[in-house]
């Protein structure tokens, strides 16, 4: 048990580490652009404004909303207050909405879309690779360029693609939004048909996508491993393919799960991108609305939150990598 | 050298890739020597004119008429005017009057307009018929006008003169004009945008945009990736481990993130294609940095590099001579990487509306956003869309493909 505690704390440290400086990375990015980020909100907000005083008056206000005019330790440690709190302030944009009530609503539509959507793509694109370096031939030359051109679309392609043929054209699924307009949130069917139905689309283009990119490295990894000794010694003894190809699934999954950690934060920038292409009201479409309407808090506290989930999802992919992985178990039994 | 090169040009992926990849490359410097159109030049009154060839209509007036006789122009005409749904939604008109319904024949164009001009009535209401539908049924009884006249039509003009409405011109219904002698005629290929831009024109200037913020931000990144994966690997010690620190921190933690609070902390007036490209060049390292040092440490402590070491050369020359050489090929196929995952986040950007500031230059994500903003996809308008999302995808595939076919000639497991 010692060696997984050792492993454990060593990610859990890790984890804080990483979490503290993306926190200070939230807090300091945007102060240490040149220029100063209150006058260019201001400046945004009072155009068309003749009178210098009225935009003087804008500026003081954003200043003190801010607390720009502290020294930088007071806003840091009054920052941290906050969101200790969960307070991440007034939206400017859905004034006098909280942040955390916009993020509250919204996270989840997100969680419930990318979730499953990166696990369904991982563990389809996988099979498939393996598939595709045992096969080799025919299915392989047809399945690796495909997947390559698949994978070579950014998220928001697909789903444009698949939002024109299947949405615009064909009819069969909405357009945009995560359930019916005409609906109030409830746990009646129809409401759950609604967002089961306005679910497809979203998730089948970021699954695509997965998929494309996770078996072009699975089956390279495969193909690593159906060249090693002990495949072709198991030949030798005649064990069957079958139980051979299983060896060379867990052998060349190993690294995948790792990808995988690594690749997060890249795969859920494109899914949030995605997601704005359906309109669906998740973190995606908040950060655009609150880009577009200069809404500086919500874009702060978004950011946030997803670098928080994708730290999570990190970390537990790499405990779930302790639990696999023979050599960290072989560890544990020091 | 020579021979690495050769055997990269054997690898069918890489020249596939490469080719594609060229052509695009090709298509940006040649198409503007051909046509010289300003990209962002407004050119049409109106968003997204469908794409074809655009003739004036008053040249072709005074263009010389060819009379030519064909049979079906006719047909064609009245098919152009009303299709098989208009045909159908007569035939609801008529069946809702009271007329029976095996007297109504949609195929017979004539007999269908005789029943509908003799009958129809906009005053007339139809039980069950919303105020849309027969706003539709006016428009499309005005539009009926006129559709069997045999006889041409007469163009007039105000005498400055006399103030006196005059016959200029006729035109008969068989009189044609030969398109390369009307004066003006512009050919719009992928129509036009939202903004009554040429899309075509557009798009190219896009592409060598996005190909520069990708080359810009490919080589920004490889550059930091490879000093400090070098420096990491190579030197050891105390710099690994600050160096690893930084990675593995920027590693998880989503440059997407990075991307976002940078570009948004940007003002709009200095947010330009190339800030954009360098602001993604310093978010996007990490990998090639991890790449690096991974390759270096397996061959710090080979026997040549020893040599060296023991033969007192300096540790740049070391580094020169001993170790770049071997870990070339990874680098580039980072770089390959790089560039084109630069264009894809520019293009993520520009869709949340954080790419470049949208007067100066079009890039790939920008016309994406504005395809986006004005609902493009859901209007029909393919053309504004789908042209820029396969340049897209073809350079990302390219790219890609070119990186496959290095990783077959390099890591010869992979060879088939």
């Amino acid at each position: 048990m010692k060696g997984y505690f050792r492993y454990f704390g060593g990610k859990m440290v890790w984890l804080l580490i990483t979490f503290i400086f993306a926190f200070l990375l939230n807090f300091i990015l945007p102060r240490l652009m040149p220029g100063d980020p209150v006058a260019v909100i201001t400046q945004r907000v009072t155009q068309g404004m003749q009178s210098q005083a009225g935009i003087q008056a804008v500026y003081e206000e954003y200043q003190e909303l801010f607390g720009t005019n502290k020294p930088m330790l007071t806003q840091f440690l009054l920052y941290i207050k906050n969101v200790v709190q969960g307070d991440f302030g007034t939206s400017f944009s859905q004034y006098p909405r909280p942040v955390a009530d916009i993020l509250g609503s919204s996270i989840w539509w997100t969680v419930m879309l990318q979730l499953p959507a990166i696990l369904v793509g991982w563990l389809i694109g996988n099979l498939l690779g393996v598939l595709a370096a045992y096969l080799r031939g025919g299915y392989d030359k047809v399945a690796m360029p495909l997947s390559i051109f698949v994978s070579s679309l950014p998220a928001f392609g697909m789903a444009i693609i698949l939002l024109v043929i299947f949405a615009v054209q064909l009819k069969w699924l909405p357009t945009s939004g995560g359930y019916d307009v005409s609906m109030f949130p409830n746990w009646s069917w129809p409401f759950i048909w609604s967002v089961f139905v306005h679910y497809q689309l979203p998730f089948w283009s970021i699954v695509l996508i997965i998929i494309g990119g996770q078996a072009i490295g699975m089956r390279s990894m495969a193909i690593y491993e159906l060249n090693a000794d002990y495949v072709k010694f198991s030949r030798f003894m005649g064990i069957k393919d079958r139980v051979i190809i299983r060896y060379v699934f867990r052998n060349a999954m190993l690294p995948q799960i790792t990808g995988l950690a690594l690749a997060v934060g890249t795969i859920v920038g494109g899914a949030l991108v995605a997601e704005i292409i359906f309109s669906y009201p998740g973190l995606g479409t908040t950060i655009l609305s609150a880009v577009r309407n200069q809404d500086y808090p919500l874009i702060s506290a978004a950011t946030l939150i997803i670098t928080l989930m994708v730290l999570i999802a990190t970390f537990t992919i790499e405990i779930l990598y302790g639990f696999i992985d023979p050599r960290i178990k072989a560890a544990q039994s020091d | 050298m020579k021979h690495t090169l050769q055997q990269v040009f054997r690898s069918p992926r890489f020249v596939i890739g490469f080719s594609i990849f060229m052509f695009i490359v090709l298509t940006v410097i040649v198409y503007p020597l051909i046509v010289r159109a300003e990209p962002l030049e407004i050119i049409g009154q109106g968003t997204f004119f469908p794409p074809g060839i655009y003739v004036n209509v008053y040249d072709s007036m005074d263009s010389p008429e060819y009379i030519l006789h064909l049979d079906d122009a006719a047909a064609k005409r009245i098919a152009n005017k009303l299709n098989d749904e208009d045909r159908q939604a007569i035939k609801e008109w008529l069946a809702g009057y009271g007329i029976p319904e095996n007297e109504i024949d949609i195929q017979d164009t004539e007999k269908l307009l005789d029943q509908w001009v003799n009958n129809y009535d906009p005053t007339e209401k139809i039980p069950g018929m919303t105020n849309a539908r027969r706003n539709y049924f006016i428009r499309l009884d005005k539009s009926l006008y006129g559709i069997l006249a045999t006889e041409g039509a007469t163009v007039a003009a105000i005498n400055p003169e006399t103030d006196v409405l005059e016959e200029i011109d006729s035109v008969a219904q068989t009189d044609y004009v030969n398109i390369s002698q009307v004066p003006n005629v512009r050919v719009l290929p992928l129509g036009t945008d939202n903004f009554g831009r040429d899309v075509l024109t557009e798009l190219v200037s896009a592409i060598g945009i996005s190909l520069i913020i990708g080359l810009v931000a490919g080589l920004i990144a490889t550059s930091i990736g490879l000093i400090l994966g070098l420096a990491a690997g190579y030197i050891g010690g105390l710099v690994d481990d600050v160096v690893m620190f930084f990675t593995n921190i920027f590693t998880v933690i989503p440059s997407f993130v990075l991307l976002i609070l940078i570009s948004f902390s940007i003002s709009q007036e200095q947010r330009g294609a190339v800030t954009i490209a360098v602001v993604i060049g310093f978010t996007s390292w990490v990998w090639t940095a991890r790449a690096v040092r991974a390759q270096v440490i397996s061959l710090r402590n080979r026997d040549h590099v020893n040599l060296s070491k023991l033969s007192g050369h300096s540790t740049t020359r070391i580094i020169l001579v001993s170790v770049l050489p071997y870990i070339a090929s990874y680098v580039i196929m980072a770089l390959i990487l790089q560039i084109s995952s630069a264009i894809l986040a520019e293009a993520g950007l520009s869709i949340l509306g954080l790419g470049p500031r949208t007067t100066e230059v079009p890039t790939l994500g920008l016309m994406m956003n504005w395809a986006m903003i004005y609902q493009a996809p859901a209007l029909g308008k393919w053309w504004a869309y789908f042209p820029v999302l396969l340049v897209i995808a073809l350079i990302a595939f390219s790219l890609n493909l070119m990186n496959t076919g290095l990783d077959q000639v390099f890591n010869p497991a992979l060879r088939e």
